[in-house]
C-alpha cells in the first residue's frame, strides 16, 4: 500500500502567533515553525500500517516555503520513506482553493492508495483542503476519523457526529482525515534521524505540476489586533473565597 | 436581491440542525435566503425553516440520502447553484459543513471564507469577519473572481424566529449519486441529551481540567454548572483522561466560546486552552497554583483548592435571596 501524508508546517501553537501588518498573512518569523500536531498523528496512523506490513510505502507531501523542508525531514526521521516539497515563491499567500489544486496535482502522479491528512490545521482552521483535494482527484473523502482501519482495499473508521458517532467506510483509493483522538505520534529515534538525511526529497515548483485553474480566490481585506486581556483581582483562599466569589458574581449580575 | 443558498443539516430522523436558524439569519442580511436540504423535508421542518426566514426550500431527494456522507449535500447544492445563481453559499462550520463546502467550491469554481463569525454586504461584495488565533485578531475577507462559499462558526450568529412564518415553496431535484463519498454503516446515537444549554451558545460556561483528578470528581464541575444553568466545558487534558466527552473540549482544537461568564476549575490555562475562551466577557479561575497562566486572563482569580472553594460557592449561591 502506498500512503501519501499531507503535512503542513505551522507556527507553534504554544507561542504567540501574529500576522504580518502589511499583508495580513501569517507571520512565519514570529513563532517556531513545526509540523502541525494533527499531521504528526496522521503520519502515526500511516507508520502503524507500515509497522504491521513492511511493504507499505509512506510519502510525505508539504507545500510551503524553504523552511518546510525541515518539516519533511522531521517526518522522514519519524519513519516516512520519501518526501515531496512544493516550493514556489509564487504560491505564497495561497488560499485553500489554490493550495488544494496544487496538492492534488502533486499527488496525481504518485499512485497513492490513501491520502492521509489532518481534519483541520491549527493556523488556518479551515478544515477544507482535504475535501478539495478529494474533489480534484475524484476520490471519496472519509473525514474526521477518531480511529482508522486501513487494509483489504478499504478504509473504515469512527467519526464524531453532532451528538454520538457514525461508522463510515469507503473503497480505496480515498482521502482520509484524522482527528486528535487518533494515536499520539512517536518521537524520532537516533537511527531515524540519521537515516532521514539519506532519504529522497523531490522539490518541485508549481510549473512542474499540472495545476487546475482556480479562478476565484479569498483575499484578506483588513485585520486588526485586539488588545490583550488584563489580569483582574486575585485572592488566596483564606477559607472564605467561595463566599467572596458568590458575592462577586451576584454584585456583577452574572448569576 | 440576490439569492443566498443556505445548506440546512438534518438529523437521520429529519430534524433541522440547530445551526440552521443562525445561517438563515446571516443569509437574510445578504439577500434572499434559499434553504437547501439533502433529503425530503418533513412538514415540521418546513414550518421551522419558514419561521427562521426561508421562503423557498430546495430539497434533493435520492436513495443515497443518509446512507452516504456529504455526497448528497454536495450534489443538492451544485444543482441549486445552477438553478438560483446565488451570490453566496453559507454552510455551518461543522465537520459535515466544511467537507461539503470544500467539495462544492471545487465543483463550482468558488472560493472559501472559513469560520466566519459575521457576514455583511459591502456594495455588492460579501465580506466575512473572522476571529483568529483565539480572538487575538479580527480579520475581514472576501472572494474575488467567483462564488463565495462561507462556513459560519456555530453559535456565532443568532437566529430569528417569526411566529407563523410566511408561505414556503418547496422545489425538488433528484439526486443521482455523482459525488464520490464514504458510506455510513452504522449510527451510534449519543446517550440521552442533557438538559444543559448548548456549549457554543451558553451564557455561562463552567469548565474543568486535569485538576479535577478523576471522572467521579468531575461531577463537581457539573454541579456548579447546574447551579448556574451553565454549559459544561473541559480542557483537552480532562477529555484525554476520560473525565468528560470530547464534545466538551474548549480551545484551539475544540470549541471556541464567548460567554458572559467563563469559570475555569483546575485548568492551568495553556495557550491552546485560552485560545478557545479568552473572548469571554468575564473569566473566573480557581487553581491551586498561583503561577498558573489562567490567572493572566482572569477577572477574578482564586488561588485555592476546587474541592473546598466550589462547594462553598454552590452553598452561598443557593442561600442568596432570589
Ligand atoms: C496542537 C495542540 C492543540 C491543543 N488544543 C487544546 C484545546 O483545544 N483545549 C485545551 O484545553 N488544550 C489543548 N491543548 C493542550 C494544552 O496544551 C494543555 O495540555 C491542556 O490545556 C492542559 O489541560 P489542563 O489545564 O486541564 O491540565 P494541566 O495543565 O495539567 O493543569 C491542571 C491544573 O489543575 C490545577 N489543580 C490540580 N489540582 C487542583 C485542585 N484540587 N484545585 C485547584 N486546582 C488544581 C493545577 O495547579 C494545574 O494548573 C492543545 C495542545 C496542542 C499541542
Ligand atoms: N500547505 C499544505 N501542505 C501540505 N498539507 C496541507 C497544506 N495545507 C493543508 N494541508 C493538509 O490539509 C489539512 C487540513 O488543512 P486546512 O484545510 O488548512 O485546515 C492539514 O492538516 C494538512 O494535512
Amino acid at each position: 500500500m502506498k500512503i501519501v501524508v499531507l503535512i503542513k508546517q505551522v507556527p507553534d501553537t504554544a507561542e504567540e502567533r501574529t500576522l504580518v501588518p502589511a499583508t495580513g498573512w501569517l507571520d512565519r518569523d514570529a513563532a517556531d515553525n513545526v509540523v502541525d500536531e494533527i499531521n504528526e498523528r496522521a503520519l502515526e496512523v500511516a507508520l502503524r500500517v507500515k509497522d504491521a506490513d513492511k511493504s507499505t510505502e509512506i510519502v510525505v507531501l508539504a507545500m510551503g516555503p524553504e523552511e518546510a523542508a525541515k518539516a519533511i525531514r522531521k517526518a522522514l526521521s519519524m519513519g516516512a520513506d520519501s518526501g515531496i516539497h512544493v516550493l514556489d515563491g509564487g504560491l505564497a499567500g495561497s488560499d485553500a482553493a489554490r493550495t488544494a489544486a496544487v496538492l492534488a496535482a502533486a499527488i496525481r502522479g504518485t499512485g497513492a492508495d490513501v491520502i492521509l491528512a489532518g481534519n483541520e490545521s491549527t493556523d488556518g482552521r479551515g478544515g477544507v483542503v482535504p475535501a478539495m483535494v478529494a474533489e480534484h482527484l475524484g476520490l471519496p473523502l472519509v473525514g474526521g476519523l477518531n480511529a482508522v482501519v486501513l487494509g483489504d482495499g478499504t478504509v473504515s473508521g469512527e467519526r464524531s457526529a453532532d451528538s454520538g458517532s457514525l461508522d463510515v467506510t469507503a473503497a480505496l483509493p480515498a482521502v482520509v482525515t484524522v482527528t486528535e483522538r487518533t494515536a499520539e505520534a512517536r518521537f524520532p529515534n537516533f537511527k531515524g534521524i540519521l537515516t532521514a538525511k539519506r532519504k529522497p526529497v523531490a522539490t518541485v515548483a508549481a510549473a512542474d505540476l499540472d495545476v487546475a485553474a482556480t479562478p476565484a480566490r479569498a483575499v484578506v481585506l483588513s485585520h486588526s489586533e485586539r488588545p490583550a486581556r488584563e489580569a483582574g483581582r486575585k485572592i488566596e483562599d483564606d477559607g472564605t473565597a467561595g463566599t467572596q466569589l458568590a458575592g462577586y458574581l451576584i454584585e456583577n449580575r452574572l448569576v | 436581491m440576490a439569492n443566498i443558498l443556505v445548506f440546512v443539516e438534518t438529523s437521520p430522523a429529519g430534524g433541522v440542525a440547530g445551526s440552521a436558524r443562525g445561517l438563515l439569519a446571516a443569509a437574510a442580511a445578504l439577500g434572499t435566503p434559499v434553504a437547501v436540504v439533502a433529503s425530503e423535508v418533513s412538514p415540521e421542518a418546513t414550518v421551522a425553516l419558514g419561521q427562521a426566514g426561508a421562503s423557498l426550500i430546495h430539497q434533493g431527494i435520492g436513495e443515497q440520502a443518509g446512507a452516504m456522507l456529504t455526497g448528497p449535500a454536495v450534489e443538492a447544492l451544485e444543482t441549486a447553484v445552477a438553478a438560483y445563481s446565488p451570490a453566496a453559499v453559507v454552510v455551518s462550520n461543522s465537520a459535515d459543513g466544511r467537507e461539503i463546502a470544500g467539495r462544492l467550491a471545487v465543483r463550482v469554481g468558488g472560493a472559501l471564507l472559513a469560520d466566519a463569525v459575521s457576514l455583511r454586504l459591502d456594495g455588492d461584495r460579501i465580506v466575512a469577519g473572522h476571529s483568529i488565533f483565539g480572538g487575538a485578531y479580527d480579520v475581514e475577507s472576501t472572494v474575488e473572481g467567483g462564488l463565495p462559499i462561507v462556513t459560519v462558526r456555530q453559535g456565532a450568529i443568532d437566529g430569528v424566529t417569526s411566529e407563523g412564518g410566511g408561505a414556503v415553496e418547496i422545489v425538488t431535484s433528484q439526486l443521482t449519486g455523482t459525488v464520490p463519498g464514504a458510506r455510513v454503516t452504522a449510527v451510534h446515537d449519543a446517550p440521552a441529551t442533557s438538559a444543559r444549554p448548548e456549549l457554543r451558545t451558553a451564557k455561562t460556561v463552567v469548565s474543568g481540567g486535569r485538576g479535577l483528578g478523576s471522572k467521579e470528581n468531575f461531577a463537581l464541575v457539573e454541579q456548579l454548572a447546574d447551579a448556574l444553568g451553565a454549559a459544561v466545558g473541559a480542557s483537552r487534558a480532562a477529555v484525554d483522561a476520560g473525565y468528560v466527552d470530547q464534545h466538551a473540549q474548549v480551545g484551539q482544537t475544540g470549541v471556541s466560546v464567548s460567554p458572559q461568564l467563563y469559570i475555569a476549575l483546575g485548568i492551568s490555562g495553556a495557550i491552546q486552552h485560552r485560545a478557545g475562551m479568552q473572548t469571554a466577557k468575564t473569566i473566573v479561575a480557581i487553581n491551586k497554583d498561583g503561577d498558573s497562566p489562567i490567572f493572566d486572563v482572569a477577572d477574578f482569580g482564586i488561588v485555592g483548592d476546587v474541592f473546598t472553594v466550589v462547594p462553598q460557592l454552590i452553598e452561598a449561591l443557593a442561600a442568596r435571596p432570589q
